[in-house]
């Protein structure tokens, strides 16, 4: 929508726009010619000439908008009705004058009179009235913006000016105003604004151009934007004449900007352009190096913020300013910034007052604003008046800029921007200070400085401290100033003497008499100084009640110059723990740090926890297990530092705040003093003496200088020690895996001494077992180790034997050592037990424990010797169990040949040792008369190795009838191989056992013979088996049994034979055993024939013939048994296990032979089996082979592999 | 006043901070040391307006991967350019310039950022780093060429 309006004005040729216009709202658009004329005569006459005087005037103006109309009236008309139509005066000056655009004539009727016709004719008029009018707009703005443009490109010319081309462009900014396009308008005024700009900057590029030098003059008039007025004309005129400065050029630009905008109801967009002008200006003024007054931007910056600010205000309603504070709020800080420095710059905010040259300034400041302007004359809060009130006055100032900064800071806090406002708080917060208000300036002051410090901006945190550091200082809080000045005096951002100044001044008060003595300040320790690491001395950080205790701590001083500490404390918390284990030495090797070193972590100095960073979680994995039996009762994750974590957010920030420190005041404090710290790490030492068992916490470090208290409030991680008390105990264990019977064996003797003192006198009585032996040794040495096995000193060993006790006393020793010391003792060899086991020896338990324990395997036998220690602590007896094992096993055996008996004794080496064996003996301890046993061996001296055996043989000889049984002692002397020489002589190995019915009564003998004819057995034929068995003596002891029968003094025993062979060798056919009835007598034999049959070819063993004896059954039934039925006996097996020799071939044979074993006989008497001792029986033909070759026909060749 | 170069070269970054998403400044470097307070309190007031943009911006800064936030805070002496890095790690580069040196062209300023941020990743992909701060000399010298450097 275009909203066009139009003059009309009287036709002057004057008027005409001469080659090179410039206007365009004066510019004549259109031309038009108005006739009443309706007559021929009166047209030719005048009309006509003067028409063409009017065309030929509008040519040489090249103008060809023109219009000419014509007037009929009705009543004239009628009196000429003879005028023909075709020669009207519209036809005729259609004719002469329009010859193309017989549209440039417009026939208006009767326009006075109301009817359809005149109505028509007007409307007529009007569209072409507009059409033309508009037509020749478009055409004339479009030459002028051509025109404009050319003028632009020219502007490299020598001799351009900017104002000229200025007034140009605005026409037609000012048109398209005027066409209500407001947005075209502010296009043409932003066009400028940045032609403008970019000279400016090419300028400050060293590339000048001519025009610009005018606006460079020193800047005289400073009074500030003006937008009240549409137009500010005044301004308009002076760049007309080119005479504006550059404030008067931006001022005016920027007015008829504020003016279009708030026409396109746009007033933020004008509050955030004021600001970029003004801040334009100032570095435009800068860059062109153009001569300003002091004071003079300032002003002309705060009035035109005021300037903005209250034109807005002006333009919108209370709710749309505040929710647009974000906008306007720049504004406001600005007016204050420059305000303040106004105040600065006029002596308003010295504590004196401004002095004569002061206020010369602030005259010619206000001279510089010039006469108020009438349009705000009548207002009662100008700028102008604003300004220069507050420039009247201390006090006027005072309030206006109290004002200002109050608003802005609340409107920056209203949206949030808080940062601003604390920066603007801090502005203030000098003001104060300027004003000797301290109190009021260190709210801001805090404020400003808690913000830097929750976000860690490093040097705003020192500058502000520093000028909280004054302010308190001012304002006498000691406390306050001292922790300031203490975290200032660390602060690596101020320069050495800042720093050294504020170390100085927390000397000098420390260094002051105090008036009240026991008055202590009480400051946090991070800034003075911080605790890096602690080491304990012992490392484990336990000590026994009585022991002394180092910690050494190292301490980095944050102080710039050696400071002087009185002491330094901490204070420690003291717990017993019920849980004694936690004491012993076991548990600090398995706790605790490896090296004693805890190290703090380094403060993260400037950086506080801020919300966001919260300290990391410290999870640590918990087991809790049942004292009971160790088993694991829960498990989980525990935080270590939820007291960190969940603390109160706000409590965080108080970081400056010394009101948090408390000191504790404990009884346990370890002490240190004086120290003088010097800058960097110091290490101090605290040495205590442990008193009380139990847990020691360190909590509070502090250092005192003078009244003042450096305090660490928690000293974190915790850092323990233990003190802890230990009863006396006696150890003692053997030096090697286990302890041999038999050869002197070492123990060790461990005494901890625990709280008890060892005094001189003091002994162990050990209660002598019986069968072990300690041994004592003149030079046998103890050592005293302190408790963290550091060797002490070393004393000889006095032991003393009486036959029940020995005594053996300690070497003196402090509490809290260990004593070490080392003794032999032997196991004597037990008395030897009667038995017809072949290897027994040691106790009874000890028997039983050897069976259970030969099931598995060789393991040697055992002894347990139970020692029962008198300790000198204490009234109760120390009993300890030793355990010897025996290193042999012995076993024996009876070997027959014929008639002639020998023993064997085999010696087994069960241990990891060598030994050396020497004279053995057998001896018989029955004693029986005419007995010999005559030795074959023929070493006196035999080594026996590691689990190796050595086998002795003696002859057994006899002149009378020989004893049924034979009691046998066999001794072995024997001593460690390795061992040169042995103080004592050690008792031998004996061993003892029994030997029975060795004496021969059959001799059994067997023979196989080919078949007759034949000279060789061959397989498959059936060969005679001959036994011969004969009874070798007459009646003995032994043969008085059941089976004994006399009849004519002759006796005789009923004998079982059994041919078996086990390795099927053989087939026996026919009956494979018999009873026989053998006369006891010398010489008596019987002959036995057998059929059997070779199944393979070769040397074959003969098998095997058995002989038992065949004992009846004690009742009368006898007669009635079968010579088979007792063959299916189960009383066979019944008989046999008194057996020593496993006979396995009977074993089998019974299996074999017997296995169609019925039960019918069962409840019925039967004879029985006894097996004949091994040494009554000879097998004469044991070992002999019979050669078997294969039968002739034989061609296949059978291997069997079993 | 200020940083307005006397001779020479017109500088272009004055100061140069990276900060964190909790505004800690994890890097700052500015080219005349004396006045890196003022800076500090700029760049710090400055964040104000970064937060405003950024929380008015909301996601749909995040799916247009327009980090550059333009010309946020200027002052009478400086601009303060934030650039703002909106990914996870929430990281803000800041740059004030002169505004004399209208030169600058957005461009080129985006292309330092991108420079910087680059440099920034590589810095943070040496596992040894330390998160809290940023000390690499190869940053260093990045920034003090673009601080010094005519672009």
């Amino acid at each position: 929508m275009i909203h066009l309006e139009s003059n009309f004005v009287q036709f002057k040729e004057e008027l005409l726009p001469k080659e090179g216009n410039k206007a365009l709202l004066t510019f004549p658009f259109l031309h038009i010619y108005w006739t009443e004329c309706c007559d021929t005569e009166v047209y030719k006459a005048t009309v006509k000439d003067d028409l063409t005087k009017w065309q030929n005037v509008l040519k040489a103006h090249s103008s060809v908008d023109w219009l000419i109309v014509i007037v009929e009236n009705d009543a004239k008309k009628k009196n000429k009705t003879n005028i023909l139509p075709r020669t009207s005066i519209v036809d005729k000056i259609r004719n002469d004058f329009c010859n193309k655009q017989s549209d440039r004539c417009v026939v208006l009727s009767d326009p006075l009179k109301d009817s359809s016709r005149t109505q028509e004719s007007w409307n007529a008029f009007l569209t072409k009235l507009r059409t033309l009018l508009l037509m020749s707009f478009t055409k004339n703005l479009g030459k002028f913006e051509d025109d404009m443009r050319t003028l632009r490109e020219k502007r490299t010319e020598p001799g351009w000016s900017f104002c000229e081309y200025f007034m140009v462009q605005e026409e037609l900014a000012f048109v398209f105003e005027m066409l209500q396009q407001f947005e075209d308008a502010l296009v043409q005024y932003d066009e400028l604004d940045a032609l403008f700009s970019q000279y400016v900057v090419n300028f400050g590029a060293g590339d000048g151009a001519n025009w610009l030098t005018f606006f460079c003059q020193p800047v005289k008039s400073w009074n500030g934007l003006i937008l009240r007025k549409p137009i500010d004309m005044e301004k308009r005129e002076s760049i007309q004449r080119r005479e504006a400065t550059l404030l008067d050029l931006r001022s005016y630009l920027f007015s008829r900007q504020c003016t279009l905008l708030l026409f396109l109801q746009r007033p933020w967009e004008v509050a955030q352009r004021a600001l970029e002008l003004l801040h334009n200006c100032v570095q435009e003024l800068k860059l062109l190096e153009v001569s300003v007054p002091p004071g003079a931007l300032d002003c002309w910056v705060f009035l035109s913020c005021l300037e903005v600010l209250q034109r807005i205000e002006g333009c919108c309603d209370r709710a749309q300013i505040d929710s647009n504070i974000a906008h306007t709020v720049g504004l406001w800080s600005y007016a204050t910034e420059k305000l303040k420095s106004l105040g600065y710059l006029c002596g308003l905010v010295s504590e004196k007052g401004p002095n004569s040259e002061d206020l010369n300034r602030t005259v010619d400041l206000l001279a510089g604003l010039g006469a108020e302007r009438p349009e705000t004359a009548n207002t009662a809060q100008s700028p102008y008046k604003k300004l220069k009130e507050a420039l009247s006055s201390v006090e006027a100032f005072e309030k206006h800029y109290l004002d200002l900064s109050h608003a802005t800071i609340e409107m920056y806090t209203s949206i949030g921007r808080i940062r601003s406002a604390k920066f603007v708080g801090k502005d203030l917060a000098e003001f104060y200070m300027r004003k000797k208000a301290p109190q009021k300036a260190e709210i801001y002051l805090q404020g400003a400085l808690k913000n830097y410090l929750a976000e860690g901006w490093a040097l705003p945190i020192t500058h502000t401290r520093k000028q909280l550091a004054e302010c308190q200082k001012h304002l006498g809080q000691i406390e306050n100033y001292l922790q300031t000045s203490s975290l200032l005096a660390s602060d690596h951002h101020l320069t050495e003497e800042e720093r050294k100044h504020f170390c100085q001044e927390i000397l000098d008060f420390a260094s002051q008499p105090s008036d009240n003595p026991g008055h202590k300040i009480v400051l946090p320790m991070q800034s003075f100084a911080q605790l890096r690491d602690l080491h304990f001395d012992p490392s484990n950080a336990v000590v026994h009640v009585g022991g002394v205790l180092c910690i050494e701590i190292t301490m980095y001083s944050q102080m710039p110059v050696p400071v002087h500490v009185e002491q330094i404390v901490v204070n420690v918390h003291f717990s017993i723990e019920k849980n004694s284990y936690r004491k012993t030495a076991e548990w600090l090797t398995k706790h605790k740090t490896s090296n004693g070193i805890v190290n703090f972590p380094p403060e993260t100095a400037p950086f506080p926890v801020s919300q966001n960073s919260l300290p990391a979680l410290e999870l640590y994995e918990m087991f809790e297990r049942s004292p009971s039996d160790n088993s694991l009762n829960t498990t989980g994750i525990i935080c270590r530092n939820v007291h960190m974590l969940l603390r109160r957010q706000e409590s965080s920030s108080s970081l400056e705040m010394p009101s948090g420190v408390a000191l504790e005041e404990g009884a346990h404090v370890l002490r240190c003093s004086p120290v003088t710290l010097e800058p960097g790490a110091n290490q101090i030492t605290f040495r205590t003496q442990a008193k009380e068992p139990g847990t020691y916490t360190l909590r509070q470090l502090c250092a005192s200088v003078g009244s003042v208290w450096f305090v660490l409030p928690h000293i974190y991680p915790i850092v323990q020690y233990d003190v802890y008390s230990q009863e006396p105990q006696l150890h003692v264990e053997p030096l090697a895996d286990s302890l041999l019977a038999g050869i002197p064996q070492k123990v060790k003797f461990t005494v901890t001494t625990g709280h008890y003192t060892i005094k001189n006198g003091d002994s162990l009585q050990l209660s002598n077992a019986e069968a072990m032996l300690i041994l004592c040794q003149a030079e046998s040495r103890a050592m005293v180790y302190s408790n963290t096995r550091e060797q002490s000193s070393d004393a000889a060993l006095r032991i003393q034997s009486s036959d029940k006790v020995t005594s053996i006393s300690l070497p003196v020793a402090p509490a809290y050592h260990v004593i070490e010391f080392e003794l032999e003792v032997l196991s004597l060899p037990s008395a030897p037990a009667l038995g017809g086991e072949s290897d027994m020896l040691g106790m009874a338990e000890s028997h039983r424990k050897h069976k259970d324990k030969q099931k598995t395997g060789h393991c040697m036998v055992t002894t347990d010797h139970k020692v029962s220690i008198d300790c000198p602590w204490s009234i109760y007896s120390t009993v300890i169990a030793l355990t010897f094992s025996v290193p042999f096993r012995t076993t024996h055996a009876l070997l027959s040949s014929g008639t002639r008996k020998y023993v064997q004794v085999c010696v087994q080496n069960l241990s990891e040792l060598d030994f050396q064996l020497s004279d053995s003996y057998l001896v018989d301890t029955s004693d029986s008369t005419g007995l010999q046993l005559v030795p074959l061996n023929t070493q006196s001296q035999q080594p026996i190795y590691s689990k190796q055996s050595v086998f002795f043989v003696w002859e057994l000889k006899w002149t009378e009838e020989p004893p049924p049984s034979l009691h046998c002692r066999f001794s072995v002397g024997f001593s460690p191989a390795s061992e040169e020489q042995l103080s004592i002589s050690l008792k031998p190995y004996t061993y003892e056992f029994k030997v029975e019915n060795f004496f021969t009564l059959y001799n059994v003998k067997a023979e196989i013979f080919p078949p007759s004819g034949m000279e060789y057995c061959r397989t498959g034929s059936l060969c005679s088996l001959e036994v011969l068995i004969t009874r070798l003596s007459d009646l003995l002891e032994v043969d008085k049994d059941e089976a004994l029968t006399e009849s004519d003094e002759h006796f005789s025993t009923k004998l079982m034979y059994e041919v078996v062979d086990n390795s099927s060798n053989w087939a026996v056919c026919g009956k494979s055993c018999g009873v026989i009835s053998m006369p006891v007598a010398a010489r008596a034999t019987h002959r036995v024939h057998m059929e059997v049959m070779p199944l393979f070819a070769g040397y074959l063993p003969l098998p095997d013939v058995r002989l038992f004896k065949y004992l009846p059954h004690h009742s009368a039934h006898s007669s009635q048994l079968d010579a088979d039925s007792w063959i299916e006996n189960d009383s066979l097996s019944v008989d046999k296990h008194g057996d020593d020799q496993p006979d396995s071939s009977s074993l089998k044979s019974r299996g074999s032979v017997h296995s169609a074993c019925s039960s019918e006989h069962k409840g019925l008497p039967m004879p029985r089996l006894q097996a004949l001792p091994a040494g009554q029986v000879f097998n004469s033909s044991s070992g002999t082979q019979v050669l078997v070759i294969p039968s002739q026909d034989d061609h296949v060749l059978e291997v069997s592999v079993t | 006043m200020g940083g307005a170069p006397s001779a020479g070269p017109p500088k272009t970054a004055i100061c140069i901070p990276v900060i964190t998403k909790e505004n800690y400044p994890l890097y700052i470097r500015s080219t005349p040391m004396e006045n890196e307070l003022r800076f500090q309190y700029m760049v710090h007031t400055s964040l104000d307006m970064v937060d405003e943009k950024i929380s008015s911006m909301g996601k749909a800064l995040v799916n247009q991967r327009e980090l550059y936030l333009g010309l946020l805070y200027p002052t009478e002496d400086y601009k303060v350019l934030p650039h703002n890095y909106t990914t996870i790690s929430k990281v803000k580069f800041v740059m004030v310039v002169n505004p004399s040196n209208t030169a600058l062209r957005d461009n080129e300023i985006h292309r330092m950022f991108w420079k910087l941020h680059n440099s920034y990743i590589d810095v943070m992909c040496n596992p040894f780093c330390n998160p809290r701060t940023i000390s690499s000399p190869g940053t260093d010298n990045m920034v003090m060429s673009m601080m010094i450097q005519v672009c």
